[in-house]
């Protein structure tokens, strides 16, 4: 017997940094990463505060217990390895935290974020914790499932290639029969959108039952289909009150012969929203991710979880699209932050980069890319900087900003449409859009009487308000 | 100005489209250049099709000879195109920029649009 191993049973409270303090500790490839920012309760250490989220979102408890003999909890636990000032940030600090490869089942992305995101976040030795970035190793990345399909097979799919991707959502959200949201479709779709979209609270409702809504709208894309000449969607919400109404949606959907089908991933739940992401692969259905609720998890600078996490790990769990703000609009969203989380959804490969608070290498292995979707009170006068912004793979969705154009939906589209080429043909040819945007517009509109119509509607419209969550990059 | 009607109809052959830029006028040939070197700036395969305009929906148009691997001389790759328009007239002809790392297109755009039936 190795005398040394052997530890006698101790009862009582220990700092937590005499077992998850390690500054010497070097990762290990193969764990899991987070960073935290946490502002501790006035008196604790930096250290002790670390620890105490390092044990608490993995083998720790408040005390010691003697079951804890019973395993090699030096083999098990998470480990605080570092901490860090928050630049401009005097109270709060970044942590740290490594977690060995076998506190999580594989595949789980459920797993991971019920620990690292758990019972830690009401603790009360920190005031307030923020999960910032997490590195998920590759073992990790491989047992996940993934987008069904990927940016670049929905290009082949929906033939669309060397430009970002084109959609609307429905307005006003809710209320519209189906026959009436049907039209809206239609005149969209005929007008040169690619897609459209079902608003994220459109479901199952009294006014609009959904069997109803697929109906419609799948005769809309049919008929916009033959007339154009190219391949249109509509992303059919299946987000549902039970997974089994949400199958029996996505079934419809299918028989119909629809390309492309909707979720939205945190209220629908994680486990919900993975099952339907396997099942879109195994139907061949495109699969578009909304993300309401986002905000409520991401939008506090100090406590919550950043959007770039939630990211990455609905890439993980799968999806073809996923929204990521538009930073030109009038929802939230740094432009550095915004360029940060894109890559990480898109690219194979992400490096470190703390000016876009990027806090580790990820590596994606072989997971497909997910495209970003850039929505919400966005116009044509908005374009150039979109495109220069969002590059070729994204969607870029414009509700009012089709619906509201003076003469209707098609030629509110014909205008978004004719201004992205005009935008994406003058940026191949090596001008520089956010610079020459004006003009490139207003060459392009002698062509097209809507999007010179769709021009002086917008003009003056501007969202000015200052962000709430930036990057902790320089002192203030 | 007062609300104009959208005139896409379904009989008409001449509301089809085709894909990137058709929503532009047909571009000129100094156009055509640039996007050319678009795609030879980036290092893509060029690859010329046709089709004609009826079977444009389909995924498979008639490749013109092989993707040029490797050619980065852009008036080489527009007398191809050329060529390819001169024997088939009438059809659509696209260019496209093969990315070999997606293992997609890059760039797909008509440069010779046929006459719609």
């Amino acid at each position: 017997m190795n005398m040394q191993t052997s530890k006698r049973y101790d009862a009582g409270v220990k700092e937590y940094r005499s077992t998850y303090w390690e500054p010497n500790y070097t990762p290990r490839d193969t764990d899991i990463l987070a960073v935290f920012k946490v502002i501790p309760q006035a008196g604790v250490p930096r250290e002790e505060a670390a620890a105490a989220v390092a044990a608490e979102s993995s083998t720790g408890t408040w005390t010691t217990v003697w079951t804890d003999l019973l395993t090699d909890l030096d083999f098990y636990k998470g480990r605080a390895y570092r901490v860090e000032d928050v630049p401009g940030h005097d109270d709060a600090f970044y942590a740290f935290v490594a977690y060995p490869a076998d506190l999580f089942e594989e595949g789980s992305v459920v797993n991971v974020f019920t620990s690292l995101v758990g019972n830690v976040f009401g603790f009360k030795a920190v005031r307030s914790l923020r999960l910032e970035d997490v590195r998920f190793p590759i073992w990790f990345v491989k047992t996940c499932f993934g987008p069904p399909h990927g940016i670049h097979v929905e290009r082949d799919k929906m033939d669309k290639y060397g430009r970002p991707l084109l959609g609307c959502t429905i307005k006003p959200k809710l209320g519209l029969s189906a026959k009436n949201y049907g039209r809206a479709v239609y005149e969209c779709l005929r007008g040169g959108l690619d897609f459209t979209k079902d608003d994220e609270n459109v479901n199952s409702q009294p006014f609009m039952r959904w069997r109803d809504r697929f109906l419609f709208c799948q005769e809309a894309i049919e008929k916009s289909e033959a007339e154009t000449g190219e391949r249109k969607g509509h992303y059919m919400n299946v987000t549902a009150p039970t997974i089994e109404d949400m199958f029996q949606r996505a079934e419809f959907a299918k028989e119909l012969g629809t390309p492309i089908i909707m979720s939205d991933y945190l209220t629908l739940g994680w486990a919900a929203h993975n099952s339907l992401s396997k099942w879109c692969r195994d139907n061949g259905m495109l699969l578009h991710v909304h993300r309401a609720m986002h905000a409520v998890l991401d939008r506090n600078p100090n406590h919550g979880i950043n959007f770039r996490v939630l990211a990455k790990l609905l890439r993980l769990l799968g999806g073809d699209h996923l929204h990521s703000g538009t930073v030109v609009g009038k929802l939230e969203g740094d432009r550095e932050a915004t360029l940060g989380w894109i890559d990480l959804m898109r690219d194979r490969y992400v490096k470190e980069d703390r000016a876009r608070g990027i806090f580790f290498d990820q590596d994606w292995g072989s997971m497909p890319g997910v495209f970003p979707v850039a929505s919400g009170g966005i116009h044509v006068w908005h374009m150039p900087a979109l495109v220069s912004i969002f590059g070729n793979d994204s969607v870029l969705q414009f509700g009012g900003g089709t619906l509201g154009h003076p003469w209707g939906n098609a030629a509110g589209a014909a205008a978004n449409r004719v201004a992205l080429e005009a935008c994406v043909q003058a940026r191949n040819e090596g001008r520089e859009l956010e610079r020459e945007g004006k003009d490139i517009l207003t060459k392009a509109a002698r062509h097209s009487p809507e999007l010179k119509i769709a021009m002086e509607t917008w003009k003056e419209i501007k969202f000015e308000f200052d962000t709430v969550d930036k990057l902790d990059v320089q002192h203030r | 100005m007062s609300v104009q009607d959208y005139t896409s109809r379904l009989s008409d052959p001449a509301s089809r489209k085709m894909g990137t830029f058709s929503y532009l006028p047909e571009m000129t040939k100094d156009q055509i250049r640039k996007q050319v070197e678009w795609v030879v700036k980036h290092g893509w395969n060029p690859a010329i099709e046709h089709t004609e305009p009826q079977f444009a929906m389909s995924n498979y148009w008639y490749m013109w000879k092989l993707p040029m691997f490797g050619e980065i001389d852009v008036d080489a790759i527009i007398a191809e195109l050329d060529a390819c328009h001169a024997a088939n007239p009438g059809n659509h002809v696209r260019f496209v920029g093969y990315n070999n790392f997606t293992q997609s297109q890059g760039a797909n755009m008509v440069v010779y649009r046929g006459i719609p039936v």
